[in-house]
């Protein structure tokens, strides 16, 4: 009986969801239909949209589960890629080096930044955060020999021993989606894990977390260094992706974009955070091509969103069904 | 490091500073006492200097030009306020964010749609395009001059009214207490229309006397919007004295840094490194600032109190 | 050294001019119920956050179990055995009832540094957590979000948050709090079952409570303990019945 209880009270989205296995089929499918179209266009454009999922699945675990709204996440997308163009300018390209170095040099500076960040709450974690994204930005402009302000090319695509496995964008993209399918599952794992409920719940109530026992600083910084080692994963995806890399990456618009991303998908849902990847960006992409002065439909369509769809899109289709069933 | 040089790089950061201050005024007011965070601050301060250009344009008079900007950002900004921002008083942050950044988007490229991407420009008034000797060997722009005394005025005005009045003792209050003021019976729709045409007035205020010396171009309000925001969490977020002296601290630190960090890196290490690192190093000062700032004061440095 | 579990010492508090905690000392045996009274303002709600730590005292000493908390961060204090409940209900809002205890559980039982695994499917954290809310009555509305509960029963779970916690000394900063009087009863019942399994420091308005459940009374005013005795004692002394009690008791 007790355990009937306790699986009735289990979190809705540690089952499994329909809709995101269709979103996950749908992403594995798209390179076979590309082929009858502009292939490598849309190759690139859905491989972007899935390396910034994996950033905005770092920020929705931030914002959405954690209630630490950052607002320099941009900054870990910048230090993965810059490891990968530093290194291969040094002649180091494989990816059993330049992976792990990405990862560590995210993980450190979110464990440096997270140490002083998580002393700060609410409008003061926005804005530390910021600074240091900023801090990120200057320090990669002033890289002179590493292209300074214009940013650099990569040499070449990450190897893995000596193999160009990145050497057709068709891989690149199964390899990216392999990447996102373990961000989001390590991402579901986490939130619902011991450590999850605990990081969850000092969103709700700090002081009630300390006085129950735990050390909530602690807890939080391990979150903001794995929210950091997966942004420095997408940018390690981003320079391969782009083959190129430049302090644009880091700069304090790009870092609200993944805000929005996660705001556009629905805050705390981890799949909202790619589905609002994908619309954010295709979105971008196709008012882009139809006319010149997209921003101007853009800018107003962010303002309705946050008017009219709280919850964002998933929020929005789970309001459509409940109405639907209700009937 | 000339003296004279010290001298000149101070009154440039002064002024940074004034300017910085017009722009966080007004963002910590409504900070404060909506706690609304208004990202759209900076293209209010972009469109004063735009609306500035083209009423000089129409009427060939700095004055006329001035008062007519500062009017229609004035209705501007109480047109966004009554479409847009009121329904986002009591969203959460993160909304406000994101919409507030859908009106930069917007209107960045709405400027860009009807003046062009190319930066404009506005002459300073013949009266005070001059320069004047400060000392001997040193002269200064007189406009330069004109900002930092409009400035001190503003925040001497600001001081009066924040501290004096009654709608100031109402800001004070709100500052700190928002539910009490609204439980005593103010119209806090009025009070929060007041203050945010108040502050969009001191932003587009800033935007005109810095058009004449800056280009005048699409998204110049995106950088002195971050500054501004870096400003009023240094000085306390609601704290007009913060803001104040977090103005003049970032205004200065940051343009003494760019001058004098290559300088002062020379004596601890050789030239070259010196030259590669003072500048990245001078770019970031403020921000290192500001990191130390609430590492220390996790609140800021005048923490309006009542708040935590 | 006593055998207190819990020990103040001459604490102090002041907020500017402002002293409101002025050198009080309290004993807590074992298994004892210590009430601390008095009227709004006395300092009561400030002593327990001085003990729990979210506050820091000017001077004084805080031992229990005979080690020296003064100087420990809240959640070392709770590792050490410290449990409280908050006056105004503060449990996670948005988490079922039986995650709001099995989060407590957590907390004593095993790292949360565990990543991968659903807490969720942990049958040992769920099963003590059944346990602590069958303990207040709460077992049928286990999956309820806490959002959802009714304000005596956020009171009965801030209680099973406490008891999961296996306490060696918990501080009740007014359970009773904005409950209607069949809810009272439910709570001082919990407490009757409860006492004796560890000690307990009650803050509370509800004099029949207090009466009906304090081993010793301790009478707060102005931050100064007025007496301190057995509920009789209390009860028949005249300072406390001039500075506090006398209507309320006559």
């Amino acid at each position: 009986m007790t355990s009937l209880a306790a699986a009735k009270s289990a979190p809705r989205a540690v089952r499994f969801n329909a809709a995101v296995v269709l979103m996950f089929a749908v992403l594995a499918l798209v390179p076979l239909a590309a082929a009858f179209g502009p292939e490598s266009y849309v190759l690139g454009l859905v491989t972007r949209v899935m390396v910034f999922a994996i950033a905005a699945l770092a920020v929705d675990l931030l914002c959405g589960f954690g209630g630490l709204v950052t607002f320099g996440h941009a900054a870990f997308v910048g230090l993965g890629a810059y490891t990968v163009a530093i290194a291969g300018a040094h002649g180091v390209t494989d990816m059993t080096i330049t992976l792990p170095l990405a990862l560590a040099v995210s993980a450190a500076f979110a464990y440096v930044t997270g140490t002083i960040c998580l002393r700060t709450s609410g409008v003061y974690f926005i804005m530390i955060t910021l600074a240091f994204g900023q801090m990120a930005y200057f320090i990669a402009g002033s890289l002179a020999p590493y292209g300074g302000d214009d940013g650099i090319t990569l040499p070449a695509r990450s190897t893995l021993f000596g193999f160009a496995v990145f050497g057709s964008d068709r891989a690149l993209y199964y390899a990216t989606l392999g990447f996102l399918l373990a961000s989001y599952l390590l991402c579901r794992a986490v939130v619902y894990s011991r450590f999850g409920r605990v990081f969850r719940g000092a969103r709700e109530n700090s002081t009630r977390m300390a006085t129950i026992g735990f050390d909530v600083f602690r807890f939080q910084r391990v979150g903001y260094v794995i929210a950091g080692c997966l942004g420095g994963l997408a940018g390690f995806l981003l320079a391969n992706a782009t083959e190129f890399v430049s302090p644009a990456y880091m700069s304090w618009q790009r870092s609200g974009e993944l805000i929005i991303m996660v705001l556009f998908g629905g805050l705390g849902t981890l799949h909202g955070a790619i589905v609002g990847a994908a619309s954010y960006l295709l979105l971008e992409e196709g008012l882009a091509g139809l006319t010149e002065n997209w921003k101007l439909v853009f800018g107003p369509m962010l303002v309705l969103i946050v008017l009219f769809a709280r919850g964002g899109l998933v929020g929005l289709a789970a309001s459509i069904k409940a109405r639907f069933s209700r009937e | 490091m000339s003296l004279t040089l010290l001298l000149v790089q101070t009154l440039n950061g002064l002024q940074f500073g004034v300017l910085l201050f017009l722009i966080a005024a007004g963002l910590t007011l409504v900070f404060g006492v909506m706690d609304f965070i208004n990202l759209a601050h900076g293209v209010q301060y972009m469109l004063g200097a735009y609306l500035a250009v083209m009423f000089y344009a129409l009427t060939g008079s700095f004055v006329l030009a001035l008062i007519l900007a500062l009017a229609a950002a004035l209705a501007f900004g109480l047109l966004l306020e009554f479409t847009v921002f009121r329904h986002l008083y009591d969203r959460d942050h993160l909304e406000q964010v994101i919409a507030t950044f859908g009106i930069i988007i917007f209107l960045n490229q709405g400027v860009k749609t009807v003046w062009g991407a190319a930066p404009l420009n506005l002459p300073i008034p013949d009266a005070l395009a001059g320069v004047v000797q400060i000392m001997p060997g040193l002269t200064y722009p007189v406009w330069r001059l004109v900002i930092i005394a409009s400035g001190l005025v503003v925040a001497l005005i600001l001081y009066v009214l924040v501290s004096r009045t009654r709608v100031g003792m109402l800001v004070r209050a709100g500052a700190t207490h928002a539910r009490i003021v609204s439980a005593l019976g103010v119209d806090i729709r009025r009070l929060f229309m007041i203050v945010f045409g108040f502050g969009t007035m001191l932003a587009a205020f800033a935007g005109v006397m810095i058009a004449p010396i800056l280009s005048v171009e699409p998204g110049m309000g995106d950088s002195v919007l971050i500054l501004a925001f870096v400003v009023i969490v240094i000085g306390g977020i609601g704290s007009m004295r913060g803001a104040f002296i977090a103005a003049l601290l970032i205004g200065l630190v940051d343009t003494l840094g760019r001058s004098f960090m290559i300088d002062i890196l020379r004596l601890v290490m050789p030239p070259s490194p010196a030259r590669t690192v003072g500048p990245a190093l001078a770019s970031m000062l403020i921000y290192v600032l500001m990191a130390l700032v609430l590492y220390f004061r996790p609140a800021g440095l005048f923490p309006a109190k009542g708040r935590s | 050294m006593s055998d207190a579990v819990l020990l103040v010492e001459n604490l102090r508090k002041s907020f500017g001019g402002l002293v409101v905690t002025d050198g009080v000392t309290l004993e807590i045996g074992p298994g004892e119920l210590h009430a601390v009274i008095g009227p709004n303002g006395a300092g009561k709600t400030t002593l327990i956050h001085q003990i729990s730590g979210t506050l820091s005292p000017d001077d004084g000493r805080i031992l229990l179990n005979g080690t020296d908390i003064m100087l420990l961060p809240p959640h070392e204090r709770a590792r050490l055995g410290l449990a409280r409940s908050f006056q105004i209900t503060s449990v996670l809002p948005r988490f079922s009832a039986l995650e709001n205890v099995a989060l407590a559980v957590q907390a004593r039982s095993g790292s949360s540094f565990r990543f991968l695994r659903p807490a969720a499917t942990e049958a040992a954290l769920n099963d003590e957590a059944m346990a602590a809310l069958a303990e207040v009555g709460l077992d049928h509305r286990a999956g309820v979000v806490a959002a959802h509960l009714s304000h005596g029963e956020k009171r009965a779970l801030e209680l099973a948050i406490a008891l999961a916690l296996e306490p060696k000394l918990l501080l009740l900063d007014e359970p009773m709090a904005g409950t209607g009087p069949e809810e009272s009863e439910r709570i001082v019942a919990v407490l009757k079952k409860l006492k004796g399994r560890f000690a307990m420091l009650l803050v509370e308005h509800d004099m029949n409570a207090v009466f009906a459940l304090a081993d010793r009374i301790s009478v707060l005013t102005y931050g100064r303990v007025l007496a301190s005795g057995a509920p009789n004692e209390v009860r028949n002394d005249p300072a406390v019945m001039q500075a506090y009690l006398g209507e309320e008791l006559e």
